[in-house]
């Protein structure tokens, strides 16, 4: 076999991404606006932002191993943050219209757009925009992580089921009070947020959900992944290596935090319209399902995850729903029919697949070129055995 | 000739409730020494080593490490009642360092029942026990700042220094617990090291070893205690292994010490000889 090394590794990385980024492009100005072929882009859009939620959960649940399930209120805040901050100005009293036009009467994309304009007109617009629009991504990130690190003071000194517990009733409590009347001139309580700035790109997701992600890998695969994963695999031992448990699992919930924020940010210009009801216990389960089904432990697991969960979900099995699948039609598919297929399926990978797609495997060009070459040479079947006594070693281990 | 003393353990108790897993325990570990502590299962030996690590608070007493205070505590609350030491009163203080810190201070351990990282290689196991001295914050070691790129090359190389020592390069990117198990308590050791000791705790290094490879034992933690300017505590069943390389022992029985002294003092000592005899039959 042809070993490839670190150089030419990095430069087919990027190579590919750039291919990627570019067929995105191009696609998205090819396909018309009435195409079926837009499904693509939108599960290529949410998939993304559920892609960077999940692997920032996993970096909680599957490095650090803290059992949290805040992700849909953290997401909230990020969300609602964003929104709020960029719906313009004229577009406020209407939004706002059961709270005379809410408190806040600014919106930073808007200024940022108006002011760069005021220079270099159309293009200072759009670049003023964006600006705002990354400004406020951040500021959604870094507000969220604000609150994290507040619950996590009492939160993060329970064991791990009392957090799972407790971070559950933290989201609900934050979904109440984003409903709560007396918040509405900000929250606009419980009726839209819309109007506000969003994308034109389905490249921005991509590739802001893609920068985050390797923030995330980056900071997995150094000195304080390995002190994560220590407190993961035996809280007694890390400390008794000097990993101070606290502080490390406090960073790794505040920044885990920040891009569920951040996550809810790109989530809210995804829909154009954010309402607080849909931020239920219910999306958190959805994000850990993707985590469990990609492999807890594994980024790449929640990355193919993510786009197989939101394709399915949105796109690939929407006809079960309408009565028509693969050319089959039949009464029983019914609404609420894909929900019952969707159950079987999530329930055949638990039960074949357990520890996910990737169990805590990573990508790599090695195990690419390896994955095709068993296909093609038909040697599956011994590579499958070898996989299965290795994960009953690891059983006998426990 | 007056030795430097290193670690002094100052008429520890530790109960649970009502039960006494440690009884007035005193013992001294001086600079260069390997001492012993032994006594039948049960006797409350581990959990000695898990009051000087600080997982443990003890129930009253005090641990000094190098002269300094490192934990310290008097029964409080419903323990009041419940002390069964005689002590009361000698110790006013509370203070008990979490065991992260007292780490820090000098302090490394192994575990009875082995304790590794599963799910991390056995390069990584090591690597993590030299996080706690790293200075880079998260970001300058996220983005792999110049500063964080030296101190990451120099744990590299230290703890690749380490594996080489016990053995383990071979075995550098195995997942620790693939190792066999006489590799694994040899890691575990390793591990330890890589936090720069000043005290060496062992707890059962040689359980489920042959005599050869107890042997062997014996010169690896003599030539750790060289190399490494290090004091060691342990706690054996092998007798051989003890009374082969300590310079003065300890025995618990019931938590309390019931003798002290050289390896042929406590060969032949009756109460020791009760305690052992009493347990095997
Ligand atoms: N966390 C705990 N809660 C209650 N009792 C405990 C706890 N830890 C230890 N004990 C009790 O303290 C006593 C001493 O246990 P310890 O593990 O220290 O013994 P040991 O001398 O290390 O024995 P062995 O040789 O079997 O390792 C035992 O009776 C044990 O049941
Ligand atoms: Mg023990």
């Amino acid at each position: 076999m042809t070993e490839l090394t670190k150089r030419n590794k990095s430069i087919l990385s990027v190579i590919v991404c750039a291919v990627f980024l570019a067929a995105v492009y191009i696609g998205d100005m090819l396909v018309p606006p009435t195409s079926g072929m837009r499904m693509l882009f939108t599960v290529l859009e949410k998939g993304s932002v559920y892609a960077l939620v999940a692997v920032s959960m996993n970096l909680l649940n599957g490095f650090t191993g803290l059992f949290s399930l805040g992700q849909a209120g953290f997401m909230l805040i990020g969300a609602y943050i964003y929104a709020i901050f960029s719906i313009p100005t004229a577009m406020r009293d209407s939004v706002y219209q059961y709270f005379e036009g809410g408190l806040i009467k600014f919106s930073v994309t808007e200024n940022l757009g108006n002011a760069l304009g005021t220079v270099m007109g159309d293009f200072g617009v759009m670049l003023g925009e964006h600006i705002g629009m990354i400004f406020l991504m951040l500021c959604a990130g870094i507000l969220t992580a604000g609150v994290a690190a507040l619950i996590g003071l009492p939160v993060l000194r329970l064991k791990s089921d009392y957090l799972a517990i407790a971070t559950l009733g933290f989201a609900e409590i934050l979904r109440a009070f984003f409903q709560w009347k007396a918040a509405g001139p900000i929250t606009n309580s419980s009726n839209l947020l819309r109007s506000y700035t969003t994308y034109e790109t389905p490249l921005f997701p991509v590739i802001a959900a893609g920068l985050c992600i390797a923030f995330i890998v980056l900071l997995i695969n150094s000195s304080y992944g390995r002190a994560f994963k220590a407190i993961r695999d035996d809280e007694i031992a890390a400390e008794a290596m000097g990993v101070n448990l606290f502080k490390h699992k406090q960073m790794s919930f505040i920044i885990s935090s920040f891009f569920a924020g951040l996550g809810g940010a790109l989530l809210a210009m995804f829909q154009s319209s954010v309402a607080s009801t849909p931020f239920t216990s219910n999306m958190t389960y959805e994000i850990l399902l993707i985590v469990v089904i990609g492999g807890i432990g594994s980024v790449t697991g929640s990355i193919i995850g993510a786009y197989l969960f939101v394709a399915c979900s949105e796109w690939w099995l929407r006809g079960l729903d309408s009565g028509a699948f693969l050319g089959i039609s039949a009464g029983f598919m019914r609404p609420g029919f894909r929900k019952v297929v969707f159950a079987v399926i999530i329930m055949c990978i638990v039960l074949f697949y357990s520890r996910g797609i990737m169990g805590n495997k990573e990508f790599s060009w090695e195990g690419l070129v390896g994955f095709f070459k068993r296909i093609f040479s038909g040697k599956k079947k011994t590579s499958e055995k070898n996989h299965k006594t290795n994960t009953d070693k690891e059983k006998e281990a426990r | 000739m007056s030795k430097e003393n290193v670690l002094r353990v100052s008429d520890i108790t530790m109960q649970f409730g009502g039960v006494v897993a440690v009884d007035d325990l005193s013992l001294e570990v001086n600079k260069g020494e390997i001492i012993g502590l032994i006594g039948p299962n049960g006797a409350g030996k581990t959990t000695a080593f898990n009051v000087i690590t600080g997982v443990y608070a003890p129930t009253n007493g005090a641990v000094e490490l190098n002269g300094e205070i490192i934990v310290e505590n008097c029964p409080q609350g419903k323990m009041k009642t419940l002390y069964k030491g005689k002590n009361n009163g000698k110790y006013k203080d509370v203070k008990v360092l979490t065991p992260d810190k007292i780490t820090k201070l000098g302090v490394a351990r192994t575990f009875q029942n082995i304790r590794l990282f599963k799910g991390m290689s056995v390069f990584e196991n090591v690597l993590v026990a030299m996080h706690m001295n790293l200075e880079s914050g998260v970001f300058g070691a996220a983005f792999r700042s110049g500063k964080a790129k030296a101190e990451e090359t120099a744990m590299r190389e230290e703890a690749m220094r380490l594996l080489k020592m016990f053995g383990l390069e071979k075995n550098k990117d195995d997942l620790a617990t693939s190792l066999p198990y006489g590799k694994q308590r040899h890691l575990e050791i390793a591990r330890a090291l890589a936090t720069k000791p000043k005290l060496l705790l062992l707890d059962e290094p040689a359980a489920g070893m042959n005599p050869q490879e107890s042997a062997e034992l014996m010169h690896l933690v003599e030539k750790i205690r060289d190399e490494f300017d290090l004091s060691v505590l342990m706690i054996e069943h092998h007798m051989q292994v003890v009374m082969g390389i300590c310079e003065r022992i300890y025995v618990l029985d019931y938590g309390a010490l019931i003798a002290q002294g050289n390896p042929e003092e406590i060969q032949n000592n009756p109460r020791v000889i009760e305690a052992y005899l009493g347990v095997d039959e």
